[in-house]
């Protein structure tokens, strides 16, 4: 055969195909734009099934992040409380102010506390006065109900049971009628949002497996949609990587999709809110308001969902498409 | 070009397609592989693809021994056969144009290159001007001059085509053969499985017969 029909064209056409490094480069890069702009088109091509798949993954996103969102705001307003504790000393109904006030002045040089503040009867009457509405009732009594006030701040340092034993030291005094320490309620309060963190945790953590199973069923459908392509591009020598990767890229744009309603119903969820909380701080006098996603949590929720996209879509393709060979 | 030493294929269901083959087929050759169905035409074209691996015998393909080729190494060994099918093959929901592409895609050739050559390939088989048209709305001979297109765009060595005038006219059929031959002029070897013995038998080209997993004439040059 050889010798005969010997044509200029020859070379060249039985040059087998190969391209540079550089262009090989150039080219991956080249099918990365084509799959993600063409699985981009198919799912935008498709909104109602895309759409449902989006809500699925932002519904299932939104909660847990939802939860954690509140959970920040509450752990925001105790923490207020939190530190330092306080120690109120009701002094006996006999003390005099004067005694009342060299006790406290006593009490702040104490080795274990950090200051004191003393409330006379008049001060907190009056206080109490302006705030609870019962101006009229208690103008009608005849003596000052309420007992002289110390309250007593113990150094930051000290940890429960040391502040347990001050509060015990304290109530020995004689002029002290009682020692209140009031902590219990902030343990429990504290206690409280540990659990519900943890149920937050294991809530988003099922609901996460939750969305790479649907995103990982979601991405078997189309592939089985995309059998007969799939083996024609394997026949022409598409490698798994290339098979792989438009799929990969619906993956994620289910998945960023998917993130970026979590976002959306987060946020409208927390503008839901806003009004009826600033109401209600405006009526306990708090300054506090509602803190929402901000843009880097919005952000950390789409890069969330992309990356759960990725996952999932990588379950899939790593399942089924290697079982898709040409017969 | 593509050597078959001592090659047999067994299915798992015992059924024997291919028994003790030995062939050559040089470089720029034109061969016809005939027999009647089930004579293993098909599973010869699938060892050369590495569609399957033989079960006995070595199938050597452009001075690689295939039995070397790992599995990763597949998609690159058929990246340098174009393959031409008989029902085409073709993706039914992208152009003509997309369809010839496709292997210069895969191949990550630069996108000016790929229109270029695509175009080229077009030109080839007479289809320029169907270069946006999609494949259901073409006729049978114009699918399968898409098919061709598609097999001969990344300039492979070598050309397999699976009863690739199965559905068409004698006139068609002609056309065809007339392509394929003129691939062959420009250095590619070409292998075309068919039993139509009229249309190949005018064509005076090498013929190989199966018969039964046996090749029974042409073997030797």
């Amino acid at each position: 055969m050889i010798g005969r029909r010997k044509t200029p064209q020859r070379k060249a056409s039985a040059r087998p195909s190969r391209t540079g490094l550089l262009n090989q480069l150039s080219g991956w890069l080249q099918h990365h734009r084509l799959s993600a702009a063409d699985s981009l088109v198919r799912v935008i091509e498709n909104p109602g099934s895309s759409l449902l798949t989006w809500l699925v993954i932002g519904i299932a996103l939104a909660l847990p992040v939802g939860l954690n969102v509140a959970l920040d705001n509450v752990s925001q307003v105790s923490d207020g409380w939190e530190s330092p504790a306080q120690i109120s000393l009701f002094l006996q109904d006999g003390a005099a102010t004067e005694e009342a006030q060299q006790l406290a002045s006593e009490l702040a040089e104490h080795k274990d506390v950090a200051g004191t503040r003393f409330i006379s009867r008049e001060e907190a009457l009056n206080e109490f006065r302006e705030l609870s509405g019962f101006a009229d009732v208690l103008a009608n009594l005849q003596e000052n109900p309420l007992p002289n006030l110390i309250l007593v701040t113990p150094l930051v340092t000290l940890d429960e049971p040391a502040v347990s034993a001050l509060r015990a030291e304290l109530e020995e005094n004689s002029v002290v009628a009682e020692a209140v320490l009031d902590m219990e309620w902030l343990q429990r309060l504290n206690t409280l949002m540990e659990l519900s963190r943890r149920i937050v945790l294991a809530v988003g953590g099922m609901l996460v497996v939750g969305v790479l199973l649907i995103l990982g069923n979601t991405i078997r459908l189309a592939i089985e949609n995309r059998r007969d392509e799939i083996v024609i591009v394997k026949l022409v020598g598409g490698s798994n990587g290339f098979v792989r990767r438009p799929f990969l890229y619906t993956g994620l744009w289910y998945g960023v999709g998917g993130g970026v309603l979590a976002a959306i119903l987060v946020s409208s969820a927390l503008w839901f809110l806003e009004d009826p909380i600033s109401d209600l701080a405006l009526l306990y006098e708090s300054a506090f308001y509602l803190s929402g996603l901000g843009v880097m949590g919005a952000l950390n929720l789409v890069i969330l969902g992309g990356l759960l996209g990725l996952a999932g879509a990588w379950l899939a393709v790593s399942r089924h498409l290697v079982h898709i060979e040409p017969q | 070009m593509i050597t078959f030493d001592r090659v047999s294929k067994r299915y798992d269901e015992g059924h024997d397609a291919l028994r003790e083959i030995n062939l050559h087929i040089g470089s720029e050759d034109f061969v016809f592989l005939t027999g009647h169905s089930g004579a293993g035409k098909s599973t010869m074209l699938r060892l050369i693809m590495l569609m399957d691996r033989p079960t006995r015998g070595q199938v050597i393909v452009n001075g690689q021994d295939l039995a070397a080729v790992r599995s990763r190494g597949i998609p690159k060994h058929r990246r340098n056969i174009g393959v031409v099918f008989q029902n085409h093959r073709l993706l039914f929901d992208r152009t003509v144009f997309d369809n010839v592409a496709l292997p210069l895609v895969i191949a990550g050739y630069e996108h000016r290159e790929i229109g270029r050559r695509v175009r080229a390939a077009l030109d080839k088989v007479g289809l320029l001007d169907r270069e946006w048209a999609m494949p259901k709305a073409l006729s049978g001979g114009e699918q399968q001059r898409v098919g061709i297109a598609r097999a001969v765009v990344g300039k492979p060595r070598i050309l397999l085509a699976d009863e690739p005038t199965g559905n068409l006219d004698p006139t068609l059929s002609a056309e065809i053969m007339n392509l394929f031959e003129q691939f062959n002029q420009v250095g590619v070897t070409v292998l075309i499985a068919s039993h139509d013995l009229a249309l190949i038998s005018r064509l005076r080209h090498r013929i190989i017969t199966l018969k039964q997993g046996y090749l029974i004439s042409g073997g030797a040059q």
